[in-house]
């Protein structure tokens, strides 16, 4: 397959597209058109703006950590999405979309969610905005982040438990498309991640590009210099697509997307999509996949339920592919030690997601001269990982 | 039928059994079953079964472990099918032993087809009798080097048309449609609630409009008699849920409602 032949809109190189169901189509023309409308009108970017300093809490702050940086001798410093309300990066998303979804009428929104954040942040923007708010969950994922639920709940969205397949992630946005390719005339879907089929990948990119706008900024503020490398942890990817969007210029900058290795990539348990997949179809764009020889999408594995899905943005993929960024990946253990780490030295409890980052950084200490600044985005805090992180502490 | 279309010198099967419908004056029966389910020999003998009960079509399910344009049924059936061992060159398998002596449109996602190579699919396809593939993920003017593939093939790329597809899209679908239009007769995924209803009539009317191309009206189609309404206003009724499920009770079960099903469309292409 040529990429000169295809469709070039909602691709990045050969990846992206619309792989999605004909009933569908129309519904992503709408949202395409909204979506470029919306970026043009400085109303609907006041508004976002106003929502995110007001509301949300931002500009999230660049941190200095330094011990942690003792420990990694050089210097580290910390964008804090923890810091957003509902604690991660996912409301960025979220409250764009869900300001889009009023711009179409539709008053019904559905969302899927792994470790429950994205979930969370939907219901959050939908209860801001009086909308009926449907959250599907993988059974597996409900049970490990029970605290995310009960907030679903209590802000009134329904979370609706997914048994088929896996029980994660990957099955509930199945059954999230299941449900906008029935109810589409009257419901907006907010992915949370920058997967899916077009415009999907490039919307939530530019909603969660105020990370990297916002970074690039305060870093050169504090430093007077770019950072050296620019570190993120990489599910779908959006928290690290926002983070480099502010960077991808910047040719000079390193970029590292981390992803879940689980119990090791050579175990097969892991979430190491464009480290030990190749590429192929789900839901609805091309990209990078774990996949078997027949091309059955295979069950990812990750401690944190936010990693753990087969698939990875197309952007992602093309990054890879253009050597812009380098993909690497980190195991469990790792990151549940990094997660100890950073609450030790730092007093920052971070989400199981970000301490894949984290991992990654500690684990390259010696890498870096004194004087280069590595940026981690801490996309979450870690308070919903808790009990999860607990049982493992005890197990050991 | 309302018009006439410009290909009965095809070589394709598929056109020349519409063909043949038309002379007789039938709607075709089009049922659907997933290749590997409940197990490969049970599925066998229920895709036989299929063309004793007077099927003009058979639609083979080619499992995938994400069939998201699906409904309950057709997922459970297809998670049976995988865990059985069935795969693309399993399925391929199944159909060149049955020797339906039908055509064959093979039914599916496009990743396990990607993956088993474009180029290959197609080329043992046609070896083992598939004369038409229908890929619920591969809408329209999405992927053109994949259209090309087909067209140049003695595979059929079968469209899908949906309640939602606009005017402008009605035409480009249509322009690289080939056998017929497979038209999903509401909003939702495959299982059960049809409705003949004015919007069904008016979506039909408006393919016609739009292509000289057989329809077929599929999703949700459970009984003889609500086979018998869908016969009236097209060319061809798909039924694909409601098979499955009495295939889990057994061959027999499913045998009934062919019969039922057959029954209602000779019923209905009297009225």
């Amino acid at each position: 397959m040529t990429e000169a032949n295809r469709s070039t809109v909602g691709r990045f190189g050969p990846f992206g597209g619309r792989y999605v169901p004909e009933t569908l189509i129309a519904a992503l023309d709408e949202l395409a058109q909204v979506f470029d409308q919306a970026v043009a009108d400085q109303e609907f970017e006041r508004e976002l703006a106003d929502l995110l300093r007001s509301y949300v809490g931002r500009p999230t702050p660049v941190s200095t950590a330094p011990r942690l940086s003792e420990l990694v001798g050089c210097r580290v410093l910390l964008k804090r999405e923890d810091l957003n309300h509902t604690g991660a990066h996912k409301i960025n998303n979220t409250l764009g979309q869900i300001l889009l979804a009023r711009r179409m009428g539709k008053r019904r929104i559905i969302a899927e969610t792994g470790a429950g954040q994205h979930g969370v942040a939907t219901a959050t923007a939908c209860a801001r905005y009086g909308l009926e708010c449907v959250v599907y969950m993988g059974e597996e994922d409900m049970e490990r982040q029970r605290l995310n639920v009960f907030r679903m709940e209590s802000m009134g969205a329904t979370v609706v438990p997914v048994g088929s397949g896996t029980k994660t992630l990957k099955d509930a946005t199945n059954e999230a498309l299941r449900d906008w390719v029935t109810n589409v005339t009257t419901t907006h879907y907010v992915i949370g991640s920058v997967v899916g089929p077009d415009p999907f990948p490039r919307i939530v990119r530019d909603f969660q590009s105020v990370i990297g706008r916002e970074a690039r900024s305060q870093v050169l503020d504090l430093d007077g210099e770019l950072p050296h490398t620019v570190v993120a942890c990489v599910g779908g990817g959006s928290n690290a697509m926002g983070i480099f969007a502010g960077f991808l210029k910047d040719t000079g900058v390193a970029l590292v997307g981390v992803e879940a290795a689980g119990e090791g990539i050579a175990t097969g348990r892991h979430a190491a999509t464009l480290s030990a997949g190749r590429p192929g179809v789900l839901h609805g764009s091309l990209s990078y996949l774990l996949q078997t020889d027949d091309g059955q999408v295979l069950p990812a594995h990750s401690v944190s339920a936010g990693l753990d899905y087969p698939g990875v943005g197309p952007e992602h993929a093309y990054l890879k592919e253009s050597g812009r960024v380098s993909y690497y990946s980190v195991t469990d253990d790792e990151a549940v030690e990094a997660y100890f780490t950073l609450c030790r030295l730092e007093g920052i409890l971070p989400a199981l997601e970000s301490a894949h980052a984290l991992a990654w950084v500690i684990d390259g200490a010696g890498n870096w001269s004194e004087s280069e600044t590595v940026l981690l985005n801490l996309s979450g805090r870690g308070d919903k990982d808790v009990a999860h992180v607990a049982q493992i502490a005890d197990r050991r | 039928m309302a018009s006439t279309p410009p290909i009965t010198l095809s070589s394709h099967r598929i056109d020349r059994q519409w063909v043949r419908l038309r002379e007789q004056g039938r709607t075709a029966l089009i049922p659907y079953l997933t290749a590997g389910y409940p197990t490969r020999d049970k599925s066998l003998q229920a895709l036989r079964m299929l063309v004793d009960e007077g099927a003009d079509f058979v639609e083979v399910g080619f499992p995938f472990s994400d069939p998201l344009a699906d409904g309950p049924v057709i997922q459970r059936s297809t998670y049976v099918a995988l865990e059985g061992g069935m795969t693309v060159s399993g399925a391929l398998a199944l159909v060149k032993e049955a020797e339906l002596g039908v055509p064959v449109v093979a039914f599916g996602y496009l990743n396990p087809i990607l993956s088993y190579g474009l180029e290959r699919f197609l080329n043992d396809a046609t070896e083992c009798g598939v004369s038409g593939l229908l890929l619920t993920d591969l809408p329209a003017a999405e992927d053109p080097d994949i259209e090309r593939a087909l067209h140049a093939s003695q595979v059929d790329l079968i469209r899908l048309v949906a309640p939602t597809t606009d005017a402008d899209r009605l035409l480009r679908t249509v322009d690289s449609a080939q056998g017929f239009i497979y038209l999903i007769s509401r909003l939702g995924v495959t299982g059960p609630k049809t409705v003949v209803g004015p919007d069904l009539i008016d979506a039909v009317n408006r393919v016609r409009g739009a292509t000289p191309l057989p329809i077929a009206v599929g999703f949700g189609i459970t009984s003889g008699a609500q086979a018998g309404e869908v016969a009236g206003i097209c060319d061809g009724v798909v039924v694909g849920s409601a098979l499955v499920e009495r295939l889990s009770e057994g061959l027999e079960p499913a045998r009934s409602l062919m019969q039922e099903l057959s029954a209602g469309l000779r019923n209905g292409s009297d009225v």
